[in-house]
């Protein structure tokens, strides 16, 4: 019985993982190996030529590093709002009990609950009136509504794990409210808030849709891509696809414990 | 140096009344304990002095001065707390000045004052170490030179010993005793173990129910409890009572007979500790069937009846008395206490 319960648990492991990791895999396969991989049927499990070619080109295409900075500039102002917003947020939610703030807690994921798709319209003709449709600003702050519900569940558990003793010791000894949170919450919080920045950054860097309708000619790399790379070659198109994966796997493999705290999973 | 006066200072969390009107004094350089058991509002109170907690009515005084309204940082205090409170990203030494550091005294000084506080806390090899690496007996002792450094007028401690391991906590209370001793710093010192309290005090403040209901020292305490709630409170076994009728101004108790305190009813509780009670052979007494005969090395515990009711009592371990039997026994007359049975408080002996 406990045999059956062990394969029937591993192979659910190996479900969900191979869910992620052979779209990946496949999409490593075609960028690395070229044309020639990417047509060839069986596909074999290492690529026949293994070649650059495919990056260089990618990264050749025209308006590409203008689109790249774009979308640095706009994570980082996404990254930005989200913890100068979601931080103090956060920090309510975890220390002060006020009315409201169960409901609060969960209307908070509630914003998730709108499909961009049905706002984009209003968005676009909102952002117009307010002269901040095609720019950076104007989709960092969509950015930032997408982000916010996480940096504050987030921040909130990170700071519940900080016992109030502390805070309270600290202004026994010397410091005001702001001091205390300066000198003792932010040196214990700060690996947790640099995961939810990157975690934030994420979110703005993988995001498509809003950036499409929200731009012009000012486009994030990923809005951009999808205008361009529809006509590109399939080689090209994988290749460009893995380097938009890239930043986002390894950015949240660095965070995922703290993910993990946000849903009250202990992982340590 | 500094005196603590709390006048009048009431607490209600919504329609709960967890302070009502507490009035307290502690001398400069006192050690006073705040007694009682849990939920009886010492902890709140020893917030409210420190300024971790908003009173709804009344006046904070340290030293003369009304800090009622300061935060805690303004108020001159130092404080332990009971899961320490020691910040782990500092390392200990760090820890220690912290409290200097933020006064922004001069580097020597605090060196100064860090190395002695470590040497009176015996942790001078520590220093280096982040908390992590510190056990909690340790960390304790980190704590308490962190708050000894800075020389404060005031210490308050909240129940700084009650999560070391027993045999720890009886070592550290002892040089807590020692340590203060010499420090001459006023402490305000809440525990809900009497032996702490009774061990540490100049005077204990018995509280309940959001109410000092007595405030003595620690003997006094112990020999002349306000209360049948103090009496039961303090003192391990707890008192005895025993509930007697009241004839002529007089309570008769075996062949014995006592005067009945004044203003006492149709019938009053005499209280008297196991360990006042003793043996008598052929002299006046009452008698006691022993139902458990407990040698526990320092006396042997023998709890049975007399009268009808429940009594405990303490005899010197030599004695062999066996389950079943019974003996007469007769009280410290200069040691019976007694109490109205209707409102549980202590009458006054004729």
């Amino acid at each position: 019985m406990t045999g059956l319960r062990r394969a029937l648990f591993v192979a659910g492991i190996l479900l969900v993982c191979a869910w992620t990791l052979v779209p990946i895999y496949l999409v490593a396969l075609g960028g690395i190996g070229g044309a020639a991989t990417v047509y060839a049927w069986p596909k074999p499990f290492w690529p026949a030529t293994l070649s650059l070619s495919n990056f260089q080109a990618f990264l050749e295409i025209e308006g590409i590093w203008p689109a790249m900075l774009r979308s640095i500039e706009v994570a980082v102002l996404c990254m930005l709002f989200s913890l100068l917003l979601g931080a103090p947020a956060g920090y309510a939610l975890a220390r002060f009990a006020f009315r409201g703030a169960t409901i609060y807690r969960l209307t908070i994921l509630m914003t998730r609950a709108f499909p961009v798709g049905i706002l984009a319209l209003p968005l676009a003709v909102g952002f117009v009136r307010l002269g901040i449709y095609d720019t950076a600003f104007g989709v960092a702050l969509m950015h930032t509504a997408l982000a916010l519900p996480f940096a504050v569940l987030v921040t909130a558990s990170l700071f519940l794990g900080i016992p109030r003793e502390l805070e309270e010791a600290a202004w026994v000894f010397g410091c005001s409210g702001l001091g205390a949170f300066r000198r003792v919450v932010l040196p214990l919080a700060i690996p947790g808030i640099a995961a939810t920045a990157i975690f934030a950054f994420v979110i703005s860097w993988n995001e498509v849709f809003a950036a499409s309708v929200l731009t012009v000619r000012h486009k994030t790399l990923t809005a951009y891509l999808l205008t361009l790379l529809s006509e590109a070659p399939l080689q090209s198109q994988l290749a460009g696809g893995l380097l938009l994966i890239l930043p986002s796997v390894l950015f949240i493999f660095l965070v995922r414990r703290y993910l993990f705290a946000m849903w009250g999973v202990a992982s340590r | 140096m500094a005196d603590i006066r709390i006048a009048a200072v009431t607490k209600s969390f919504g329609t709960l009344a967890a302070l009502r009107e507490v009035s307290l004094d502690v001398r400069d350089g006192e050690f006073v304990a705040l007694l009682g058991p849990s939920g009886c509002g010492k902890t709140t109170l020893l917030r409210i002095v420190a300024g971790l907690e908003t009173r709804s009515s009344g006046r904070v005084l340290i030293g003369g001065r009304d800090v009622s309204d300061l935060p805690p940082r303004l108020r001159g205090l130092a404080m332990v707390f009971q899961n320490y409170a020691v910040f782990p990203h500092l390392r200990v030494r760090d820890n220690i000045a912290f409290g200097l550091t933020m006064t922004g005294a001069a580097s020597q000084r605090i060196e100064q004052q860090v190395a002695r506080a470590a040497a009176l806390m015996h942790i001078e090899t520590l220093l280096d170490r982040y908390p992590a690496q510190l056990s909690g007996g340790q960390r304790q002792r980190v704590a308490v030179a962190r708050a000894l450094a800075v020389e404060p007028a005031v210490l308050l401690m909240d129940e700084p010993l009650s999560n070391l391991d027993a045999l720890l906590r009886l070592e550290m209370r002892a040089e807590l005793k020692a340590v203060l001793a010499e420090a001459r710093t006023t402490t305000l010192y809440v525990t809900h173990d009497q032996t702490e309290a009774m061990g540490l005090a100049d005077r204990i403040a018995v509280m309940q129910e959001g109410r000092i209901v007595q405030m003595a020292p620690p003997l006094e305490v112990y020999r002349h409890p306000s209360s049948m709630f103090v009496g039961g409170f303090i003192g391990n076994p707890p008192m005895n009572f025993l509930r007697l009728p009241v004839q002529d101004g007089v309570v008769r108790l075996g062949t014995l007979t006592l005067n009945a305190p004044r203003d006492a009813g149709s019938s009053v509780m005499l209280g008297i500790r196991p360990e006042d009670l003793e043996l008598t052979e052929g002299g006046d007494g009452f008698a006691f069937r022993v139902q458990v005969p407990e040698p526990l090395g320092s006396h042997v515990l023998l709890t049975g009846q007399a009268d009808g009711q429940s009594l405990r009592v303490a005899i010197p371990p030599d004695r062999n008395i066996g389950a079943g039997q019974t003996v007469t026994l007769r009280p410290n007359p200069e040691r019976i206490g007694w109490m109205d049975p209707a409102t549980g408080l202590a009458l006054e002996g004729k």
